[in-house]
């Protein structure tokens, strides 16, 4: 993949619209199609392409290992945390009402947070096993 | 569809094995659209067809590209799996008919979501407020699964070769 012009342009100039629209799809589940699965594995296939055009050890450059397996933690973690903050404002876990002053803004906070969650965690799992086979993880 | 599966089957190129398999997540999801799951097409155009082809041809990448020539056609698991094909045609006779409004799966919990969802979660798409909070046990344990098959793959392959360098 050295001397492939053509491709490393045309990547170049899809990658902020596929990061674009993972983070479209991201927040906009509310109201489309879409959520933290869909928009995590566009983002992934985002920076995956960046690594199938640019070579991996690029792309080991911009995101490295290391924050793509913290991230992966982070995004269970924040699920996992939405619940249980919800738990310690008296309700049950992962129920939302409690999270802000009205229930359907406390939905809608905790639905936010959890999708957001889901989408990290895919994002770099996605980010992680594609590594994880090119080479070091 | 039909074709594709038969194709995946009998060929013996593994990279065209691989992009059959693209193809056929990509004829499922045009499947989904039009059963109006919208949501459920767009996972699997963007997992089956999109990762899970890439992950495929990096795997290939590592391994062989050709599967080697195995045993033809045995006798017993074709009588098994043409078995299963009949119990199952058989079984499905008497399902309730597709989107049939009084089906046991649109009458348990379906109507509330439906009634009550958008005012309870503020969120016009149901399959959100579903997917997040009417059900976000499951979906924790989906996330889970992810990570965890995440982390099993780093075992496997990662962390070895990490701590190599």
């Amino acid at each position: 993949m050295q001397h492939h012009i053509v491709l490393k342009v045309a990547a170049k100039l899809l990658l902020p619209f596929i990061l674009l629209f993972a983070l479209y799809v991201q927040f906009h589940g509310d109201f489309g199609p879409g959520g933290g699965f869909q928009a995590g594995v566009i983002f992934g296939a985002g920076i995956i392409l960046y690594a199938l055009v640019f070579g991996a050890d690029h792309a080991r450059a911009v995101i490295a290992p290391v924050v793509v397996r913290a991230v992966a933690a982070l995004g269970v973690l924040l699920y996992t945390g939405v619940g249980v903050v919800s738990m310690l404002l008296g309700a049950n876990f992962l129920d939302y009402d409690v999270l802000a002053a009205h229930p359907v803004a406390g939905q809608h906070l905790g639905i936010l947070l959890v999708e957001l969650g889901v989408g990290l965690t895919v994002t770099s799992v996605m980010i992680l096993l594609f590594y994880a086979f090119t080479g070091e993880g | 569809m039909a074709v594709t599966a038969l194709a995946i089957a009998i060929t013996r190129n593994l990279f065209a094995a691989a992009m059959l398999f693209g193809i056929f997540s990509l004829l499922s999801a045009a499947v989904f659209v039009v059963l109006d799951a919208v949501d459920v097409a767009f996972t699997e155009a963007a997992v089956g067809a999109g990762i899970s082809t890439i992950l495929m041809l990096a795997t290939l990448a590592r391994t062989s590209a050709r599967q080697r020539a195995g045993p033809r056609l045995r006798a017993f698991p074709l009588a098994l799996a043409a078995g299963l094909v009949l119990i199952l045609a058989w079984a499905s006779a008497d399902r309730p008919r597709f989107a049939a409004p009084d089906a046991p799966a649109n009458l348990h919990v379906a109507p509330r979501y439906l009634e009550q969802g958008p005012e309870e979660t503020g969120v016009p798409n149901i399959v959100t407020a579903v997917l997040a909070s009417y059900r976000g046990y499951d979906t924790l344990g989906e996330v889970t699964v992810i990570f965890t098959a995440g982390i099993g793959v780093l075992a496997l392959l990662g962390f070895g070769r990490a701590r190599r360098d």
